[in-house]
């Protein structure tokens, strides 16, 4: 079983789950981070209070969060094929693990946000910071410690979603799992990915935990 | 033809000199200055008392919630002057703390204005406003010092606010944490400090942009009694060298004797009781203010002897021995209950509550005594 097809397969497989999920990863941050920061400003208690925009992201928010991934991964298809031509392989898979990872990524930042001391906001508001300096100066840095974890839990959460991308054909670990596993009961080459899987998971979250400590000024 | 054009020239001189005077810093601060200055020299009593910094004219507060409204703050009248150190006294709940928040509008208030340097908070664009708050520092009872960044980052945070240049910030945060004499935690987290050393770091930052006003909020309530006193000796060098108007909220009256000229005294929104510190603590009129000065002696009703007097020292009397020479001249036993003495900047304030003798004559021999020598008194049941 352990032909060199075999083991190049699974290396591609490697490279591809990589490719899926840092670039998902990375433009669903860039739409999830200040989606996250809009949720916690405009709260009615936040800097720069805009309760119905607020409640209306919330629920967009809530809404996507509510379909389940695998639903969501079909529903989206023809969109993703307008955007970029296919519905299959890594980069099919990567627009609908963006429109599903965003807004949970801006729920974590949300709660990261919002461990910030609102003392600290206070005494920069004291001090005449505009809502933005706040942003930019007190809420992101001094939440850094917890966006970094929140990062590793969303990584993680996108590498198990683009694992099940493999049920429209999305390439990457998962799909190999589920086409020899599943469709062949080849359980041996199965089980060798979920470990892989398992793997890497341990490895980018160790690194978050790792990251986040290192970074972290209030321990000592 | 010469002295023509001498006269000319000399004309001249005198409207630049005029137009340059008019533009740079007009008639009226010109005089103050002045007066500043001739009354530095001479050394006397602060005559920049008597410029307003801050005015609170009918302010109000409230608090709207679906179920209910919650006036925090009701008809606040007041004055608080150039160069002062004030105190706002108070017990939790009074709204104190929604009082200074009103000062520089991180609550705005509901009713009335707020005049900062004879200027209306309320009418101010919201940029501009944010520009006022530069000139009044605040501090915490929390510190909320930005825990990601060292002391030297956090004193430059207001300064980076400001858009000071990143090296002068930094020049001036060296020379801030030297004045709070912090020169050695320059690197330091706040985590790597004790209470103490994160206040006079939060002051450090609360004095980076120069203001003209330093708001206290409960900022020694977190502290041990030798920290507090030391943290309060700076904020009292820090009015004297610098000349900022300092306002200190409180629940403690050990805080207001220490420093404060002035105390305003809130009760149930309201202000109880405003006056010198002095005047407050030897004659407290308000229920609320005579509970806070007298509050070492609580259970007085506990005192034994249907008669009592309570003897207030009003620093002119309070180093004769006053109970001693009036024991002699009336010659009556008196037995002394409770006796309390303070420093307030400077002289001796206190009051001592005495039993009196039975006898109807031996009293009105005291009373004579105390009337005859003018010594505050007042008859306690």
């Amino acid at each position: 079983m352990w032909s060199e097809a075999t083991v190049k397969m699974i290396s591609v497989g490697i490279l591809e789950s990589f490719y899926m999920i840092f670039l998902s990863s990375f433009i669903a941050y860039i739409i999830g981070l200040p989606l996250g920061v809009l949720l916690v400003v405009t709260d009615k208690d936040g800097i720069a209070p805009r309760v119905s925009l607020n409640k209306a992201l919330g629920v967009i928010v809530n809404l996507i969060r509510s379909v389940p991934f695998i639903i969501l991964l079909i529903a989206v298809m023809p969109f993703t094929r307008a955007i970029v031509g296919t519905s299959i392989g890594p980069n099919g898979v990567v627009v609908p693990l963006i429109i599903a990872s965003a807004p949970y990524i801006a729920r974590l930042v949300e709660s990261s946000l919002n461990e910030v001391d609102q003392g600290v906001i206070e005494a920069a508001q004291s001090m005449g910071a505009s809502p933005m300096q706040i942003i930019f100066k007190v809420l992101i840095p001094e939440a850094k410690p917890s966006l970094i974890i929140g990062g590793a839990i969303a990584v993680t959460t996108i590498l198990s979603y683009s694992a099940m991308a493999g049920i429209v054909g999305g390439g990457g670990l998962g799909d190999i799992a589920i086409r020899y596993g599943y469709h062949r009961y080849e359980t041996e080459i199965m089980f060798v990915t979920v470990i892989i899987l398992v793997i890497m998971v341990q490895v980018i979250q160790e690194l978050g935990t790792l990251w986040s400590k290192r970074s972290d000024k209030r321990i000592h | 033809m010469k002295d023509k054009q001498e006269a000319v020239v000399a004309i001249l001189f005198f409207y630049f000199i005029e137009f340059l005077d008019s533009i740079s810093i007009g008639y009226e601060k010109a005089d103050r200055q002045k007066i500043i200055l001739i009354n530095n020299f001479i050394g006397g009593g602060n005559l920049t008392d008597n410029r307003p910094m801050i005015e609170l004219v009918g302010m109000g507060k409230e608090f709207v919630s679906k179920s209910s409204t919650v006036r925090a703050l009701d008809d606040i009248n007041l004055t608080i002057h150039e160069g002062e150190i004030f105190g706002i006294i108070g017990l939790s709940g009074a709204g104190k703390s929604t009082l200074v928040r009103c000062i520089n509008f991180l609550e705005k208030p509901t009713s009335g204005a707020v005049l900062f340097d004879g200027i209306d908070l309320g009418s101010m664009k919201e940029k501009d406003l944010l520009k006022a708050r530069q000139s009044m520092g605040m501090i915490f009872q929390q510190f909320n010092l930005l825990m990601q960044r060292t002391a030297l980052q956090n004193i430059c945070f207001p300064m980076e606010i400001a858009g000071f240049s990143k090296k002068e910030a930094k020049q001036r945060a060296k020379e801030l944490l030297e004045v709070v004499g912090l020169s050695d935690k320059a690197k330091a987290y706040p985590s790597q400090l004790s209470g103490g050393q994160k206040q006079r770091i939060a002051i450090a930052r609360a004095l980076a942009t120069n203001p003209k006003v330093l708001l206290c909020d409960e900022a020694t309530s977190a502290l041990d009694p030798t920290t507090t006193r030391s943290i309060l000796s700076l904020l009292k060098e820090i009015n004297q060298k610098l000349g900022i108007t300092v306002i200190v909220i409180t629940h403690e009256m050990s805080v207001i004797e220490e420093i404060c000229n002035r105390v305003a005294i809130i009760d149930q929104s309201r202000i109880a009781e405003i006056g010198e510190v002095e005047e407050v603590f030897a004659r407290p009129k308000s229920k609320i203010a005579k509970q806070l000065v007298f509050s070492g002696e609580t259970h007085i009703d506990t005192f034994v002897g249907a008669h009592k007097c309570r003897i207030i020292f009003d620093g002119r009397t309070s180093f004769e021995p006053v109970i001693a020479n009036m024991i002699l001249e009336c010659k009556a036993p008196v037995n002394i209950l409770f006796a309390d003495t303070k420093d307030i900047d400077g002289k001796a304030f206190g009051q001592m509550i005495i039993q009196l003798p039975d006898e109807e004559s031996s009293r009105k021999k005291i009373y004579n005594y105390l009337n005859t020598n003018k010594i505050t008194y007042e008859e306690v049941m």
